[in-house]
């Protein structure tokens, strides 16, 4: 299968502190791709990155063919469409509305007609178990509802790949499966590419197809692969260290 | 040692120290201070001229159509900085006016011209005092409520969630700002000059000096031109003031401390612009001897 994103020895700093050097890995079509590793190791760095928010200090990231970073950031409007980008903290807009925050991205997508924009806002609402919160501002609701009212306004341009920063952080273990099968069936019905930054490991055996450990220790990537052979067989102690909680079974090959 | 408490010593120890190395406190003489606080505010002084060329480029995109925002951040901020600022305005100008009546009254008097504090006022407020003081009140409300506001969306990824849909930042934050806050600053210092003047006829009233006979000195004594160098300054000094405010705004770190400090940067700088471009319109007018 054709890689969406191909990321070729990227590094990555800030200012003259490197986070992270030479990541190099594909991201598959219609792929659940999670990045994980420690607290602090440059996960979200690492999304920031693949969106554009912040600049390698070297390598490249290609989505498709196209290189991304050879772009001029004023001219990413058409790799920006095609991103849905879910916040840690939902970073939902906070002078307006939910549905005020669902309904800008729509209107400068250029659908002018008021009732469609009304019956998509509910839509995408409805979908993360929102229906009616239109009218509510951020700051009167929760947190793990901000989080999912962020990830409807992700959503709400259809986009073909989806980022998520730490879904399931700070939610009940329903809410965060919740948001697992929603994730599951949005890449089955919509046929999205979804990136996960997260430590959860019930949701990395739960939703992930390839995963992708980054090591604080060398600062580099420590495994690429599907999370259960990691966990079972990655020849990187401190993948099969993380993936199994801490403790360490016997490598089985 | 206890069994108990060498588990947690051994806990402590598990993770080895981490090196301080980027955040060792600066070991700097006093010559090696002062050297960094020069060259920081001179990189200051070049990150404000830099926004300022942004927000050119941005009215440019703007006035071509190429700017988005929306308009109801707009209309919202036009009311924030126009009409609800009109009741610490008329306060500070009213006393400012009697003010300059009452010291201007007593050593007047001594020469038994006290019917010149209706042109001392007058002067002073259409020239000076009442863009100035509007301007400093506009940098501690408007400038600070601009850069706590920007500030903290920046804190909470706001600005990074505008920028991966695909908006400006930039139009869609600083711009109805700064339009918004240029349009009302000529007409919150006419308003200014007014109530300052008004504050000054009740001071003159008290001391003697008709209403009447005090707006006839006051109409003989500011003419069209002193009158329009007030109202054509504050155009200048909102726009120093809203772009001190969104850049500081925009510059905050990540943290609620660093909004704070963010807030008191903008109003510092707001100030500093209003008063160094002041200066600069004194040597020019007093050049073109207006």
């Amino acid at each position: 299968m054709a890689a969406k994103i191909t990321v070729h020895g990227l590094t990555m700093s800030y200012g003259t502190l490197e986070v992270m050097h030479d990541l190099e890995f594909e991201i598959l079509d219609k792929d659940i791709f999670v990045i994980m590793g420690g607290s602090g190791c440059g996960k979200s760095t690492l999304l920031r990155h693949l969106v554009g928010l912040m600049e390698p200090t070297k390598g490249s990231i290609l989505y498709g063919d196209k290189d991304f970073t050879a772009t001029d950031p004023a001219d990413r409007g058409p790799f920006i469409r095609r991103f849905g980008v879910m916040y840690q903290s939902g970073a939902l807009w906070s002078s307006l509305t939910l549905g005020e925050n669902i309904s800008m991205p729509l209107e400068e997508a250029g659908i002018v007609s008021a009732k469609t924009v009304k019956d998509l806002v509910s839509y995408k609402l409805s979908l993360v178990g929102l229906s009616g919160f239109e009218d509510y501002y951020p700051s009167q609701i929760s947190g793990g509802m901000k989080k999912r009212a962020g990830l409807a306004r992700a959503l709400a341009l259809d986009p073909d790949i989806l980022f998520l920063d730490e879904p399931g952080a700070g939610l009940d273990p329903l809410s965060s499966r919740r948001l697992d099968d929603l994730i599951l069936r949005l890449r089955d019905s919509q046929g999205c590419t979804v990136v996960i930054v997260t430590h959860e490991l019930a949701s990395i055996f739960g939703i992930a197809n390839t995963a992708l450990f980054l090591d604080t220790a060398t600062r580099t990537q420590g495994a690429v692969g599907n999370p259960a052979d990691l966990r079972d067989h990655s020849d990187n102690p401190a993948v099969r260290l993380f993936l199994n909680r801490g403790e360490t079974p016997a490598k089985t090959s | 040692m206890p069994d108990n408490l060498r588990g947690l010593l051994e806990l402590a120890l598990a993770v080895p120290e981490e090196s301080q190395d980027q955040n060792k406190p600066d070991t700097l003489s006093a010559i090696g201070r002062l050297g960094k606080l020069t060259v920081e505010t001179w990189a200051g002084f070049l990150a404000f001229l830099k926004f300022t060329g942004q927000t050119v480029l941005s009215l440019i995109r703007f006035f071509t159509g190429r700017a988005r925002f929306r308009s109801a951040d707009f209309w919202m901020t036009l009311q924030q900085c126009g009409v609800q600022a009109l009741p610490i305005v008329s306060l500070i100008s009213f006393l400012i006016g009697l003010i300059f009546a009452f010291v201007g009254n007593v050593q007047l008097t001594h020469f038994g011209a006290n019917i010149f504090v209706a042109d001392l006022v007058g002067i002073a407020m259409v020239r000076e005092m009442g863009v100035v003081m509007t301007s400093i009140i506009m940098s501690g409300r408007t400038g600070a409520a601009f850069a706590a506001h920007i500030g903290s969306m920046k804190a909470n990824e706001e600005i990074d969630a505008l920028r991966t849909f695909g908006f400006d930042p930039f139009d869609f934050l600083v711009l109805p700002r700064l339009i918004a806050l240029v349009l009302m600053m000529p007409l919150l210092t006419v308003y200014s000059n007014v109530v300052g003047i008004f504050g000054g006829m009740v001071v003159g009233s008290f001391v003697g000096i008709p209403v009447q006979l005090y707006w006839n000195e006051t109409i003989a004594a500011v003419d069209l031109t002193t009158a329009s160098l007030g109202v054509f300054k504050s155009v200048f000094f909102g726009a120093a003031i809203a772009i001190s405010g969104c850049m500081m705004g925009m510059k905050a770190g990540n943290s609620s401390a660093e909004v704070g400090e963010a807030t008191t940067r903008a109003v510092v700088t707001a100030i500093t612009a209003v008063i160094v471009l002041d200066s600069a319109f004194a040597v020019i007018f007093t050049l073109l001897d207006i």
